[in-house]
């Protein structure tokens, strides 16, 4: 009898694979979306349909990229980190500011990713210790208190004047392939495998979808929460070391709005924002979608603020589709 | 403790706005010591004249809180009314002023409406559909002015005289936040809508499955912090006699940081017109009253940041010892 069971259970448990559902895929969508987006392009600017554009444009956009992957596990777990962007400003800060004191770049360079690291962990701590607080008030206000002490430690005052190879990290290319673009692919790669192919990205998964069930099956859901914002804010230090880099200076009012771009990039890649749903290809797509649309309004002469207004509706209509999808699913029984 | 006091003060709420009191007390005196001008009847006027815009925008936030929602959008709402509004003057001097203030909180409750449907209508989370809102709106505050200030000279001086004129000896801004406050009060506690919104916050399956319209009431909720957003826009760029693209940016994050302070909770159900005043007080004070005692501008974020985090975890304290206590009892 025992024996019969098992199997079965083992079948309805993998996925059927059928035609209808590979191509009812979001993913595909994005796919879509991202053609026309370079379609749209090369009709603006016939010199931009090249492998030239392809590989050294991202680098103008990839900087905020690398917290799109943390934040797909913070929207996975079903939270949101609006900090991010004030992280970046704080790290950067304090790293120009301890170069400028005297330390050697390379040092300053671990300090900036350290800072990012605590702040990322002081929200973790905060999410998971303090349960009576919703993550929205706790990062709103370490989203304050980050850029606040940048603001005191440099006030409205610039400083840069780093060694000239610290330009390397933003503007160098290794075989005519821009860094930022190696180690973005290098960033995708590692957070693809921790998402999909370890134990610790199934229980993300996991906790997003119900995390009582988690805690009670013998998760440490609090230090699992703590990593993940504990990664969001070492990621924000990665994005300071690559936004620095390029810009050759830093000041307390960088990356701005940050946080909603990423959060728009993660929601447009499929990402639920119930939790517990999200393929790390979505929110790669995603990346692309919206740096290249950036990129071609400012091809078309559009100004910057036509592109925030863009990026919003995008998050919106985004949202909105993927509840239609989910409602279309949720006639079938979903594994 | 001994039980009388315990009775007196046992309820957590009055204990909180006891506590909030004391430290606006407290704040006051240190200030007042190193700078005798803080008491002066001239600053404290202006003081409040300065916070009543807060206080205008919190009444609306606390009722979205209320509902366990947020509202992100209302700096760039205040922008984009505020806007639209001066350059309306601008063009028509001759309008009244009354009818610069209908359009600009008829601007904002449109907004709101556009935000309610997604929330309430569509289940979008509030916190991505006002984030998504107020790049649009922002965004459009920029595209209808073509990157253009509005500056004082080009506004006509009723207009300007919305928020420099008196009534009743006291600023027009004042009047308005009290008027607000009034309304609100009235609103919130004596009617039986402002008790429903109270109910959708504190169990949403609960007030739907006792036939309250949940839905409609967070469309309503929306509206409303849209509608007092516009307004506030109007009040802003009479105030300020400029009207800017970035104008209010960051300013959602000092109108929560006011609700929170006076106690509302962020998780819904919680919040009082009352602890709603003592709360945008104490915010004014630390926004207009720290360059008294010497404290660079530079540091207001920070302070700010600090003292809502403070108050919410030590709302959180206090709710664990009046929870464990009550085990104990319970216990015994």
């Amino acid at each position: 009898m025992e024996d019969t069971r098992a199997p079965e259970i083992a079948i309805s448990a993998q996925r059927q694979w059928s035609w209808k559902e590979f191509f009812f895929q979001w993913e595909w969508l994005l796919v879509v979306v991202l053609l026309i987006v370079v379609g749209a392009n090369t009709w603006l600017s016939p010199y931009f349909l090249s492998l030239n554009t392809f590989i050294r444009t991202p680098a103008t956009f990839l900087d905020k990229s690398f917290i799109v992957f943390p934040m797909m596990m913070v929207i996975i777990l079903g939270k949101i980190d609006v900090s991010v962007g004030s992280t970046v400003a704080l790290s950067a800060v304090v790293m120009a500011t301890s170069y400028n004191a005297g330390v050697p770049m390379p040092i300053a360079m671990l300090i900036c990713l350290l800072v990012g690291t605590t702040c990322g962990a002081i929200n973790g701590v905060l999410i998971a210790k303090f349960k009576e607080l919703s993550f929205v008030i706790v990062t709103i206000s370490t989203m304050m208190i980050y850029r606040g002490i940048a603001f005191i430690i440099l006030e409205n005052r610039a400083s840069g004047g780093f060694p000239g190879w610290y330009a390397f990290l933003g503007w160098g290319e290794v075989a005519g392939i821009p860094f930022m673009m190696l180690a973005f692919i290098a960033v995708a790669v590692i957070f693809g495998l921790l998402l999909h192919r370890t134990s610790f990205g199934r229980v993300v998964f996991g906790m997003g979808n119900n995390a009582t069930a988690c805690r009670y099956s013998g998760v440490d859901t609090d230090r699992v929460t703590m990593t993940v914002f504990t990664l969001a804010g070492f990621m924000a230090a990665v994005t300071a070391l690559f936004l620095t880099s390029r810009m050759g200076s830093t000041r307390p009012n960088v990356a701005m709005g940050y946080e909603l771009e990423v959060i728009a990039m993660v929601v447009l890649g499929g990402v639920s924002t119930n939790g517990g749903m999200g393929r790390i290809a979505g929110p790669i797509l995603a990346i692309f979608i919206v740096g290249f649309l950036s990129f071609g309004m400012g091809l078309a002469n559009l100004q910057a603020p036509v592109v925030l207004v863009v990026i919003g509706l995008l998050l919106i209509v985004s949202v909105l589709a993927l509840r239609v999808r989910f409602t279309v699913k949720k006639k079938k029984p979903v594994v | 403790m001994n039980p009388g006091l315990k009775k007196r003060f046992g309820n957590a709420e009055r204990l909180r706005e006891l506590g909030l009191l004391l430290f606006i007390l407290v704040l006051g005196a240190v200030i007042q010591v190193r700078n005798p001008a803080f008491l002066r009847v001239s600053n404290l006027m202006s003081l409040f004249t300065n916070t009543s815009i807060l206080a205008i925008l919190a009444v609306g936030m606390m009722m979205v809180l209320l509902t366990r929602g947020i509202d992100l959008s209302i700096g760039a709402t205040i922008a984009f009314t505020g806007m639209v509004t001066a350059m309306t003057v601008a063009r028509f001097p001759q309008m009244p002023p009354a009818l610069a203030i209908a359009q600009g909180t008829a601007i904002g409750t449109v907004i709101g409406m556009i935000i309610g449907v997604l929330v309430a209508k569509f289940d979008v989370l509030p916190i991505i559909a006002t984030l998504g809102m107020m790049n649009i709106v922002r965004g459009m505050t920029f595209v209808v002015s073509g990157g253009r200030w509005v500056s004082s000279h080009q506004m006509p001086n009723s207009f300007k005289a919305i928020a420099t004129g008196r009534t009743f000896g006291l600023n027009n801004l004042i009047v308005i936040a009290i008027a607000v406050y009034i309304v609100a009060f009235y609103f919130m506690n004596h009617t039986r809508t402002g008790r429903r919104i109270y109910a959708v916050g504190s169990n949403p399956s609960a007030a739907e499955v006792s036939g309250i319209p949940r839905r409609r009431l967070i469309f309503l909720v929306y509206t409303i912090m849209g509608g007092l957003a516009g307004l506030a826009g109007v009040l802003w760029v009479a105030r300020f006699a400029s009207a800017q693209g970035d104008t209010a940016m960051g300013y959602e994050l000092q109108v929560i940081a006011a609700c929170i302070l006076g106690g509302v909770s962020i998780l819904g159900g919680v919040g009082k017109i009352s602890g709603l005043i003592l709360g945008t007080i104490l915010f004014g004070i630390l926004a207009n009253a720290l360059p008294l005692v010497d404290v660079s501008p530079f540091w207001q974020l920070g302070i700010q940041g600090v003292t809502v985090l403070v108050a919410v975890m030590a709302n959180a304290m206090v709710l664990r010892n009046t929870e464990r206590s009550a085990l104990r009892r319970r216990a015994i």
